[in-house]
């Protein structure tokens, strides 16, 4: 049983849970994963299990992909990631079966990137005053002492590239399960824009 | 659970305007029993499952606004007491009125 699926972010709606209440859920779009390859620690190193999903054109993926697909007999997947210490046979394939109503599960995805922001956005610093000829309205303030230490810390929070980076959300409940749709359903919001690509993997594993 | 595929059906038509009695089930402790709240739908506003109506009485001369979920499993049914005449869909200037300034037109 490998530890983790991947999906996509579709959309977020609402729900109301068996006693009534209303809770925000984002929905995750889980095709079943194929297992494509399995690596050990004799061969590779690690043992981890390479699965694919998002199936495509065979003209879409490179020719060593699809001949990979090619052998498996089965269509060619768009995404192809590595779960770690998971276990699995060629063929096999994990779906939303491995998830049940109740669960927390920890979702991690690309968040959605900013660019390069200032302190402001992007560590919620405070800003200066905007009236009175003020010129430090966005200004990041000192960043460090003077003669000594004659440098600055590493770590300081500074402008710089903001988002766009893999975040994780823990502990989400899952809400729903849905076979049928090849949806799960988790409470709160998530990481990235809508298609993102989403690893879902339940807490404590 | 309730999603937006399976929401609740035969729903009551009701508008803005309209007097309404909402029955809503309260959980008290173990106990459950049925709260009713009647006045006047001020709007409806959202949409599938996240649509919500805002409903306003006057209780014991003090007005109580109350939004309720259109489909949550708390309400257990939902009763037109009169049907009113209304050229908006949002009734908020009622809020501003007093007396008999305060009412709705009755539909025919």
């Amino acid at each position: 049983m490998a530890t983790a699926v991947f999906g996509r972010k579709k959309h977020m709606t609402q729900a109301f849970e068996d006693d009534g209440t209303l809770v925000g859920v984002t929905v995750i779009e889980v095709e079943p994963n194929f297992i494509t390859a399995v690596k050990t620690e004799d061969d590779d190193g690690y043992n981890a299990v390479q699965v694919g999903f998002g199936i495509v054109p065979t003209r879409k993926v490179n020719r060593p992909h699809a001949g990979q697909f090619e052998k498996h007999e089965t269509p060619p997947r768009r995404h192809l990631r590595e779960v770690r210490d998971a276990t699995g046979e060629i063929g096999q394939t994990i779906g939303v079966d491995a998830f049940e109503v109740g669960d927390k599960v920890h979702v991690s995805a690309t968040s959605k990137g900013k660019g390069f922001q200032g302190t402001v956005k992007r560590h919620g610093f405070g800003r200066g005053p905007v009236s009175h000829g003020s010129h430090n309205i966005r200004q990041p303030g000192s960043v460090g002492a003077s003669a000594d230490p004659s440098r600055i810390f590493p770590g300081q929070k500074m402008p710089g590239q903001t988002g766009n980076r893999t975040a994780t959300i823990k502990n989400l409940r899952v809400v729903n399960v849905d076979p049928e749709r090849n949806e799960i359903w988790v409470r709160g919001g998530i990481p990235g824009g809508k298609n993102a690509v989403v690893r879902i993997r339940k807490a404590g594993d | 659970m309730i999603t937006s595929e399976n929401l609740q059906r035969n729903q009551t038509d009701f508008k803005p305007g309209d007097t309404v009695r909402v029955h809503y089930r309260v959980i008290e402790g173990n106990r459950e029993r049925t709260q009713v709240f009647e006045g006047l739908c001020l709007a409806r506003r959202g949409s599938g499952i996240s649509e919500t109506f805002l409903v306003r009485k006057n209780s014991f001369g003090v007005a109580v606004e109350r939004i309720f979920p259109l489909h949550s499993p708390k309400i257990a049914k939902i009763e037109v007491v009169t049907r009113g005449d209304v050229r908006r869909a949002k009734l908020y200037y009622i809020r501003e009125k007093v007396g008999k300034k305060a009412r709705v037109k009755r539909a025919r």
